[in-house]
């Protein structure tokens, strides 16, 4: 049996994977991540991968998308707000990678929610929120790149947060 | 499907739903000893046990905590469910009470691991926690008759 299939090394990094849940606004800086699984910060990335299917920070990034996107449907709160609340430090960033990730800006996605009918109120919140967290399989980077057009580029090395 | 669109329906008199935990005894403390269930069944055979829980609220309904092991499952079969569980890949359960926070404030004391405090959205509350092995519990707050008919 390989380490990341110990269930009691799996529980420890559904601990960390819950922290994120509840608090997506905040830094979950890898170390973070790994004190909370009691796992070293130089295993804990591979080790969340392999459980969970992707990396910690891209984790983050959809529970953050997430969070935005029921925010713009369910508030009148200012997109500025949002961004801030949801944990960028900026309206380019937010909008930029809101985009990349949804495929539309963050106004869109706000008229486009107000004009359908919602039959969610009937649904706990809690799932919903587990259910309409973007897929985002590829990184963001790669994403944008394809996006472009540009389907011939190296695989990134490196991901966006 | 509606009631009475079958005449001749079954009566049901009782309920056994059944959840995978990682250790009976461990289990049995946790949803006895802090969530207030009482055992109902605990019977063993060899390494087989059969344990079910009830909350005395409910009593039509029996909460089996289950080991997956051999020779119910095979061992790689056992591993495999041990490590959905512990991924909380499991469907959520629910647990429907009058009030959450007070809930939330009595099982935070008794050392119950929540993954949300209480939130306000939709005009009821809820929070989530964890039994030990991973298996994930929403706690919602029943709204009040005459708001929206539903528990």
């Amino acid at each position: 049996m390989s380490a990341s299939h110990d269930p009691e090394l799996l529980r420890r990094l559904l601990r960390a994977k819950d922290r994120m849940d509840a608090a997506s606004h905040e830094a979950w800086p890898v170390q973070r991540l790994a004190r909370v699984s009691h796992v070293s910060a130089a295993h804990f990335a591979r080790a969340f991968k392999d459980a969970f299917g992707l990396p910690p920070h891209r984790y983050l990034l959809t529970r953050r998308i997430e969070r935005a996107t029921a925010l713009l449907r369910d508030t009148e709160m200012p997109i500025l707000d949002i961004a801030l609340q949801t944990g960028w430090n900026s309206l380019g960033t937010f909008g930029r990678t809101f985009r990349d990730i949804t495929g539309e800006s963050p106004r869109q996605v706000r008229a486009r929610q107000r004009a359908a009918t919602h039959a969610l109120e009937l649904v706990p919140g809690c799932f919903l929120s587990a259910a309409q967290r973007p897929d985002l399989t590829i990184a963001v980077s790669e994403k944008r790149r394809r996006e472009a057009g540009d389907t011939v580029g190296a695989p990134n090395q490196k991901e966006d947060p | 499907m509606n009631h009475s669109a079958l005449a001749d329906n079954i009566t049901v008199a009782g309920l056994v739903v059944g959840i995978y935990v990682r250790d009976q005894d461990e289990a049995h403390d946790f949803y006895v000893g802090k969530l207030g269930f009482r055992v109902h069944t605990d019977a063993r055979n060899g390494d087989y046990r059969w344990l079910t829980v009830q909350h005395p609220d409910q009593p039509s309904l029996q909460l089996g905590l289950f080991a997956p092991q051999p020779p119910t499952v095979d061992a790689a079969t056992a591993q495999t469910l041990g490590e959905i569980v512990a991924k909380g890949a499991m469907p959520p359960l629910v647990l429907v009470v009058d009030d959450c926070r007070a809930a939330h404030e009595r099982l935070l004391a008794r050392g119950v691991e929540f993954t949300q405090e209480p939130t306000e959205r939709y005009g009821s509350v809820d929070a989530n926690f964890r039994d030990p092995s991973g298996n994930g519990w929403k706690m919602i707050e029943a709204r009040k008759a005459g708001e929206a008919g539903r528990a």
